[in-house]
């Protein structure tokens, strides 16, 4: 069974990078696809990288991560007054365990999301 | 006297313009784009030496690899640089990966967790970068979350980058889809294991550490 679970803008807003890089990793390591409103800051992207790297086991492989967002730039205006007033939190980021979520493929405004064949990989 | 006080003041200014330019050149990117190839290829230009090894199977460099006081000369120009190889950025790391290149399980392990290190001592010397060369493999999709973490990470550091398209001898190579997905970038398409386009690519390097 494939767990998606979404996480909401309100629910990161208030943590530090530090403890929101911290829960999104906790929860791919439970298997779980993690669909989060809004986007990792660019150092909140190598953090996860680095820690998912010093995770990596023999039940744990890595980390899928994917981030996708509109193109505003006609609309700057806009999305600057409204991220100033609720936060920034255009786009959508996914990530997956490696070992369920084989690849993800950038559209570049839509998501393919390949996943491992996790009954034939328990036969093995 | 006026000629040696004249050399004089020249060799002054040219030490202090070469010490400004010793700077701190970067070479990231995914596994297997061919970042060592190119490093090889800058260090046999220049150096008459190889930077390190360079293979077919991923996360062949899984330590930060450096050449100091690289001097290269083109159109009477002349920059100096230390040269910076790192362990390929990746999400994931799978030894066995590595046992389809008919490895060893053993050394397939090993590989595995020295790949680990290799990408946090990677994204760790991202600071300390003054210029990096960006190398992605011309012939697979440029739109990777790695790729656009590495560049997202340059540019929030405000560090210059040039993209480098790698492997464009080969019949699956798209320049266009690089230059597309990085529109804000120069883009140099190059073989760094043929040597196509070289000339090219030192324009591009003196353009960017300008």
């Amino acid at each position: 069974m494939l767990t998606l679970q979404f996480v909401p803008y309100n629910e990161i807003e208030s943590l530090s990078s530090n403890s929101k890089v911290r829960k999104l990793l906790n929860l791919v390591k439970e298997n779980k696809i993690v669909l989060m409103e809004g986007r990792l800051k660019p150092n909140e992207e190598t953090d996860l990288i680095q820690r998912t790297m010093e995770s990596v086991s023999k039940d744990f492989k890595g980390i899928e991560l994917c981030t996708i967002y509109p193109n505003n730039k006609n609309k700057f205006l806009k999305t600057f007054l409204i991220s100033l007033l609720i936060g920034d939190r255009t786009g959508l980021t996914v990530v997956g365990p490696a070992n369920i979520v084989k690849e993800i493929k950038r559209d570049p405004n839509k998501i393919l999301l390949l996943t491992e064949n996790l009954k034939r990989k328990r036969k093995k | 006297m006026i000629i040696k006080l004249r050399d004089f003041i020249s060799n002054i200014f040219l030490r202090m313009f070469q010490q400004r330019r010793s700077l701190k050149l970067g070479i990231y990117g995914p596994p297997n784009a061919g970042k060592t190839t190119l490093a090889n290829k800058i260090c046999q230009d220049w150096l008459g030496e190889e930077m390190g090894p360079a293979s077919k199977v991923p996360h062949e460099t899984r330590a930060i690899q450096t050449k100091e006081k690289i001097k290269v000369k083109h159109k009477r120009k002349e920059l100096t640089f230390n040269l910076i190889d790192t362990p390929g950025i990746a999400t994931k790391i799978d030894y066995e990966d590595f046992l389809k290149y008919k490895m060893p399980q053993k050394e397939a392990k090993k590989r595995a967790r020295e790949a680990t290190k290799g990408v946090i001592e990677a994204i760790k010397w991202l600071d300390g970068m003054d210029a990096v060369l960006v190398v992605l493999d011309s012939t697979l999709n440029p739109y990777s979350q790695v790729n656009l973490t590495i560049i997202g990470n340059l540019a929030a550091r405000d560090i210059p980058v040039l993209v480098i398209a790698n492997k464009i001898d080969l019949k699956k190579a798209k320049i266009k889809k690089v230059e597309n997905a990085f529109p804000q970038y120069e883009v140099v398409g190059i073989s760094a294991e043929k040597g196509q386009n070289i000339e090219e690519f030192y324009e591009s390097l003196f353009k960017l550490v300008k």
